[in-house]
């Protein structure tokens, strides 16, 4: 149950969103998207007010989400499960090329079931279906969990780039390396609430606020 | 980066298909060109189902009541506007209305909640409609069903050419290699006549609405009832309305169905409660899905095929099984008695989904 949250995503930035388990980071991301009901409070996004709206509608308001257990759809091809994610039913084949070219297995297993496909090249698909198109606002949750560190590093560079073409984003991550590499903001969260954002240098730069916010002090916090 | 095919599937579904195409030319009889028009119906009527069960994972046990509203809606054009085609067209195309917009109403209450519950009503909803049609004798004809006239074009009176076509009886063939029958067996006569239309007129509106379903289920349309079958939340946090494809999946199904049932209608010239409408045929259905692979339309193809030729002709199997072995294995003969053909259908069907899970279609796709 998530109370009190308090988040600010400042557009054309990266957000990452860190935190012990059980903090209630996946649980925003999935009450943003709509697939859990927002019971209090409100988010606002461009304009709208998405407490009332369901995930298929704020998805079509141009939020897409990675959600954490690499949401491909395993009967279909490699090729369906990306053209699920452009909105318009046709991808743009400069945004195909770049893509495959960031996710090279992709290219290669073009018409393999993605079922077939290896955890990392799962959540490269998860990954790349939803940078298919441009999006306002991405939401992905904790994509490098559980990968090899090559695989990671892929991934990494396709985040890199979908942040240099000024993409706003909120990210969960518990891998704080990558997540110093990517973030250009921080937000902190325990028990259901913010307990700290700001910039992530400043995070990044002071070992003490890093115990403090994600080491076993965080009662000294609140 | 193109897409691979599976050669065996399709060589299997295109044999299909040209021994249908051929049927009235290679297999004399009457029998056999009505095993061949039932089993185009059915194709239609299965693969149609498929498209809900197969693609979008939606369980309705009111398909053939769909089926049903397609042939009511030919036999009561027929006996209250006339034999004639356009009535005919019409009563088609209204049956194909009422199984449109009863499927919408029924997707509308219950496909917004668990599917178990759209299962349900589709059989309450089923079964309330077949007990309304045995009793509202007065139109439909109640349990003795409506027999009708079609357009003098495809009545076996209707006659096209004053010679019979040409044609192969392959059932000659042993005879003719082995016995001492004449070259002459091997070849048989098919009047050119009504009939011979009707069925060509199944069989093309078979082709037709085949083509249209494959069309629709390689369509991104097809692709987002895959994804929804899979994982309804995660199609819906793509930004796909799940309802809306459902019950769009579901009107399409009823759809076409419905014009099922109308060719049926013409080919058998009268409907009734158990030919059209009883649940029987509804668990054929499944059969016929299940065998020939969900999630296919070509499993359609291969799963009716094997159904119907089981059904037609198993019995007449086993006898001539039975004469070969009775001198020398009599235990075995018992078993072969023909009256016992239900035991061996069922046993054939358990086989057949213990080999192949996924269906027949299925595992020629895999090519294991």
């Amino acid at each position: 149950m998530l109370q009190g949250v308090d988040l600010d995503v400042p557009a054309g930035e990266v957000t990452m969103l860190l935190g012990r388990n059980g903090a209630g980071k996946t649980t925003t991301l999935r009450t943003i998207m709509g697939l859990w009901k927002l019971r209090q409070g409100r988010i606002g996004f461009a304009g709208q007010e998405l407490g009332g709206m369901g995930p298929s509608a704020i998805a079509r308001a141009g939020i897409g989400y990675v959600p954490e257990e690499m949401g491909i759809f395993g009967d279909l091809t490699v090729a369906e499960n990306m053209r699920l994610g452009a909105r318009t039913r046709r991808m743009r084949q400069d945004r195909i090329d770049w893509l495959t070219a960031a996710f090279p297995a992709l290219g290669t297993f073009w018409h393999r079931p993605a079922g077939t496909l290896s955890g990392g090249q799962k959540q490269m698909l998860s990954l790349a279906r939803v940078m298919v198109e441009p999006r306002q606002l991405y939401l992905i949750d904790e994509p490098t969990k559980g990968l090899a560190p090559a695989v990671v590093s892929v991934l990494v560079g396709a985040l890199r780039q979908l942040k240099s073409e000024g993409a706003t984003i909120l990210m969960v991550e518990q891998n704080f390396a990558v997540a110093k590499a990517l973030g250009q903001n921080a937000a902190v969260m325990d028990d259901g609430r913010t307990v700290w954002s700001g910039r992530m240098a400043e995070l990044a730069g002071d070992a003490g606020l890093q115990d403090r916010l994600m080491g076993l002090h965080l009662e000294g916090h609140r | 980066m193109t897409a691979p095919r599976s050669w065996l599937l399709i060589a299997v579904v295109a044999v299909i298909l040209a021994a249908l195409a051929a049927a009235p030319f290679l297999f004399p009889g009457v029998r056999a060109m009505d095993t061949a028009a039932r089993i185009c119906v059915f194709i239609v009527l299965a693969a149609s189902y498929d498209l809900m069960l197969g693609y979008a994972g939606i369980v309705s046990f009111a398909h053939v009541m769909f089926f049903g509203m397609g042939a009511y809606g030919v036999a009561l054009a027929s006996v209250h506007l006339g034999r004639e085609a356009p009535g005919l067209i019409l009563g088609a195309g209204a049956g194909m209305a009422v199984a449109v917009v009863l499927a919408a109403l029924i997707g509308l209450f219950s496909l917004r909640v668990r599917a178990i519950f759209f299962a349900m009503i589709t059989l309450a909803v089923a079964s309330a409609v077949a007990v309304l049609v045995s009793q509202l004798s007065g139109l439909t004809g109640g349990e003795d069903g409506l027999s009708f006239q079609i357009p003098r074009a495809l009545s076996p009176s209707a006659a096209y050419l004053p010679d019979p076509l040409p044609g192969l009886d392959p059932a000659a063939l042993p005879g003719v290699v082995f016995g001492d029958a004449p070259m002459e067996s091997l070849f048989s006569e098919v009047r050119a006549n009504g009939k011979l239309a009707a069925y060509y007129l199944v069989f093309a509106s078979m082709l037709v609405l085949l083509a249209l379903m494959r069309r629709l289920t390689v369509s991104p349309f097809g692709t987002v009832l895959q994804a929804i079958r899979e994982n309804e939340f995660r199609a819906e946090a793509i930004g796909y309305r799940v309802v809306r494809y459902r019950i769009a999946v579901t009107c399409i199904s009823a759809g076409i169905a419905a014009l099922a049932g109308a060719l049926y209608a013409v080919w058998l010239r009268y409907v009734g409660p158990d030919t059209v409408l009883g649940f029987p045929i509804m668990v054929d259905l499944l059969l016929m899905v299940v065998i020939g692979g969900m999630g296919t339309v070509w499993g359609a193809v291969i799963g009716v095929t094997l159904f119907m030729l089981a059904r037609g002709y198993l019995q007449d199997l086993m006898a001539a099984a039975q004469g070969a072995v009775a001198a020398d294995l009599p235990a075995l003969a018992v078993l072969l008695e023909p009256d016992r053909w239900l035991m061996w259908l069922g046993l054939l069907f358990i086989l057949s989904v213990y080999f192949f899970p996924a269906g027949i279609a299925g595992r020629l796709k895999s090519g294991r």
